[in-house]
C-alpha cells in the first residue's frame, strides 16, 4: 500500500503548482483552471486522509467541493463570456479600466 | 398525505429542523421571487423588493423565536449546526443589512434599467450562506455557507452586465474569491486530517470528524510546535483574511467596491465582511484557541499593516467608493486589534475585546451602509456619482443628506458622541487592559489620517459650490433607510448601553468557547 505521506506530498505539490499558475498566467481561462487544480489538490488530500484512516467524512467533503467547483465554474464562465463580448479580450492585463 | 405531514412535523420538532427556520424562510421567499419575477411587468418590479423584504422580516421573526433555544446552546444535525447567541447576534446584523440594502436598491436598479428579480433572490441566498457560516459548527457546513455567499456575490458584483466596470470587478472578485476559497479548503483538509487521526476519549457518541469540537481536541493534544497545525492555521487565516480584505490580501477590495453596483458595494463591505469575521472568530476561538500564542502575533501584524495601508492609501483617492474601500481596510485593522486583545488569555481582556469586536461590527454596518446610501441617493441617469466632485455643494442641493453624510463621516472617523467612537473606545480599552499599550497608541494615532480623508468628503459636500448639478430626488424607501441608519449611528453613540448589552449577549457562549 502506498503510504499516506506520498499522497499528501503530491497534493501539496499540485496545490503549489496551482498557486504558481494563478499568479503567473495571464489568460482568465487559464487562471480559472489553476483554481480548479488547487481545488483538486484539496480533494486529493481529503480522499487520502479519508482512505488511510477508514472514515467517510472526508469523501463527503470532496463531493461538496466538487459541487462548489462546478457552481463556481458556471458563474465564472458566464462572467468570462460577458467580458469577452464587451471587450474582445481575455488577457487580465488588458482588463484594467478600474483605477490602480 | 398525513404521513408526509407527520414526518415533516417530527423533522421540525425532534430532528432539529426548527433550528433552520430563519434560513428556510429566506430560501422560500428567494425561490418565490424567482418564480413570480416572470409574471411581473416592468413597472411592477418593485414587488420583488417587497417579497424580499417580507422574507427578511419572517426570517427575523424566526430568529427571535429561537432565542430560548439559543440560550441553552441548541445544536442539531449531528451537532454540525449550533444556534447560540453568537449566531443570533450576527444573524441580526445580516438581516438588518439586507433589509437596508433592499430599501436602497429599488430606485438604483430602476435608474440603471437592470430591474430583475434575480437581484433580490441572490441577496437572500447570500444571506442564507452567511447565516450558515455563523451557525455552522462543522467544516463542511462552514465551507458551504461561505461558498453560497461568495458565489451569490460574484453574480451581484457583475449585475450591471452592460457596464464594463461592473464586468471587470466581477471577474476580479471571482478569481480572487475562488483562489482564497481554495486556500481555505486546503486548510480545512489539513484540519480534517488532524481530527481524523485522534481518538475521542470522552463519553457519548463521537461527533463527525469534521466537527469543531473534535478538531479542537486534536489540536490541543498535539505536541506544541506542530507543523501541520501551523500550516492549517496559516492557510485558514489567509483564506479568511482575503474575504475580510485585510492587508496583504486587500488588493481586490478597491476595484470590486468601485465597479460593483453601489448597493452591492455597501452589502459586500458590510455583510460579507461581518460574516467572514464571524467565521474567523468561530474558528480562532474554538479550533485554534490552544495555539493562540501563534496567531496572536500574526493577527497583530496584519492589523497594523491594514491600519497603515488602509489609512494612507485612502488619503489620495478621488473616488468615494475607492476611498471607502481603503477606509474599510483600516476598520478591519481595528477589529483585528480587538481580536488580539481578546486572545491574551485574561478573562477581562477577553470580555472587553470581544464586546468591542461585536459592537464595532454592529455599528460599522450602519455607518458604512449610511456612507454608501448618500452616494446611492445622488445617483441619477447616466451618473453613478461616485467621484468626490459629484458631492460638491450638497448642502445647498439637499441639506438633509449633507447633514446625515456629516454624521456618518464623523462616526466613521471615531468622533464622540457617535457610534464609531464607542466602538474604537472598547477596542482601545481592551488593548490597554491586556497590556498592549503600543497597539492602543497606534490605533488612536491612526484616527488623525482618517479624520483628514473623511473631512475631504465633508468639505466637498459643505464648502464647495454646487455648479449646475441638480438636487437629488429621494424616494420614500431611501428616506426610511437613511433615517434608520442615522438614528442608530447617533443613538449608539449617545446612549450605547442597550447596544453594548446586545454585543455582550453575543458572548454568552453555551457551546464551544469559554475564553480561558
Amino acid at each position: 500500500m502506498v503510504p499516506i505521506s506520498y499522497y499528501l506530498a503530491l497534493s501539496a505539490v499540485l496545490f503549489g503548482l496551482g498557486v504558481v499558475a494563478f499568479i503567473f498566467k495571464r489568460n482568465i481561462i487559464t487562471i480559472f483552471m489553476a483554481i480548479e487544480l488547487m481545488l483538486n489538490a484539496v480533494n486529493l488530500a481529503f480522499v487520502a486522509f479519508s482512505r488511510a484512516l477508514g472514515q467517510l467524512q472526508g469523501q463527503v467533503f470532496v463531493f461538496f467541493v466538487i459541487v462548489v467547483a462546478a457552481a463556481e465554474a458556471a458563474v465564472g464562465l458566464a462572467i468570462i463570456i460577458v467580458i469577452a463580448r464587451n471587450r474582445g479580450t481575455l488577457n487580465v492585463e488588458r482588463v484594467d479600466s478600474l483605477k490602480h | 398525505m398525513s404521513h408526509i405531514f407527520n414526518a415533516f412535523r417530527s423533522f421540525m420538532t425532534q430532528g432539529g429542523g426548527g433550528l433552520l427556520l430563519p434560513e428556510m424562510m429566506l430560501v422560500l421567499f428567494a425561490m418565490g421571487i424567482l418564480l413570480t419575477d416572470y409574471l411581473l411587468e416592468a413597472r411592477d418590479k418593485y414587488f420583488n423588493a417587497l417579497m424580499a423584504m417580507l422574507g427578511v422580516i419572517f426570517s427575523a421573526i424566526c430568529l427571535w423565536q429561537l432565542r430560548y433555544a439559543a440560550e441553552q446552546g441548541a445544536s442539531g444535525f449531528s451537532s454540525s449546526l449550533v444556534v447560540d447567541p453568537f449566531f443570533l447576534f450576527f444573524g441580526l446584523i445580516f438581516l438588518i443589512a439586507t433589509a437596508l440594502v433592499i430599501l436602497l436598491s429599488v430606485r438604483y436598479l430602476q435608474v440603471e434599467d437592470e430591474n430583475h428579480g434575480e437581484y433580490y433572490a441572490l441577496m437572500l441566498f447570500a444571506t442564507v450562506g452567511m447565516m450558515f457560516m455563523v451557525s455552522g459548527y462543522d467544516l463542511i457546513v462552514q465551507f458551504l455557507g461561505l461558498e453560497t455567499m461568495a458565489i451569490s456575490f460574484y453574480v451581484l458584483a457583475g449585475f450591471l452586465r452592460r457596464d464594463r466596470r461592473s464586468n471587470e470587478c466581477a471577474v476580479k472578485y471571482l478569481l480572487l474569491g475562488a483562489f482564497s476559497s481554495a486556500i481555505l479548503a486546503y486548510g480545512f483538509s489539513i484540519l480534517y486530517g488532524l481530527g481524523a487521526t485522534t481518538s475521542w476519549p470522552f463519553n457519548g457518541p463521537m461527533p463527525p470528524r469534521t466537527n469543531l469540537d473534535v478538531i479542537q481536541f486534536a489540536v490541543e493534544s498535539r505536541a506544541h510546535p506542530d507543523l501541520l497545525v501551523l500550516l492549517a492555521l496559516v492557510t485558514v487565516i489567509s483564506g479568511l483574511l482575503f474575504k475580510v480584505a485585510a492587508v496583504p490580501f486587500h488588493q481586490w477590495a478597491p476595484d470590486v467596491y468601485e465597479g460593483a453596483p453601489t448597493p452591492i458595494t455597501a452589502y459586500i463591505s458590510v455583510a460579507s465582511k461581518t460574516a467572514s469575521f464571524a467565521l474567523l472568530l468561530r474558528l480562532l476561538l474554538t479550533v485554534f484557541w490552544p495555539v493562540r500564542l501563534d496567531w496572536q502575533m500574526l493577527v497583530a501584524g496584519v492589523a497594523i499593516a491594514s491600519l497603515t495601508i488602509g489609512n494612507f492609501a485612502a488619503i489620495t483617492q478621488t473616488n468615494i467608493k475607492r476611498l471607502l474601500a481603503y477606509s474599510s481596510i483600516s476598520h478591519v485593522g481595528y477589529v483585528l486589534l480587538g481580536i488580539v486583545a481578546a486572545s491574551s488569555g485574561q478573562r477581562l481582556g477577553f470580555m472587553t475585546g470581544m464586546k468591542g469586536v461585536a459592537f464595532y461590527l454592529f455599528v460599522y454596518a450602519f455607518m458604512t451602509i449610511g456612507a454608501f446610501a448618500v452616494v446611492i441617493v445622488l445617483q441619477r441617469q447616466g451618473l453613478i456619482s461616485d467621484e468626490l466632485d459629484d458631492l460638491n455643494g450638497l448642502h445647498r442641493r439637499s441639506p438633509a443628506s449633507a447633514v446625515v453624510l456629516l454624521i456618518f463621516m464623523l462616526s466613521l472617523a471615531g468622533i464622540p458622541p457617535l457610534a464609531g467612537f464607542i466602538g474604537k473606545y472598547y477596542i482601545l480599552l481592551a488593548l490597554i487592559q491586556t497590556g498592549h499599550n503600543w497597539l492602543a497608541l497606534l490605533g488612536a494615532l491612526y484616527i488623525v489620517p482618517a479624520l483628514y480623508y473623511y473631512f475631504r468628503i465633508v468639505m466637498h459636500a459643505w464648502l464647495y459650490e454646487p455648479g449646475n448639478a441638480p438636487s437629488p430626488v429621494i424616494t420614500v424607501g431611501q428616506k426610511v433607510a437613511l433615517s434608520a441608519l442615522c438614528f442608530v449611528t447617533v443613538a449608539a453613540g449617545i446612549y450605547p448601553e442597550p447596544f453594548v448589552r446586545l454585543a455582550t449577549y453575543s458572548l454568552l457562549f453555551p457551546t464551544g468557547f469559554s475564553g480561558h
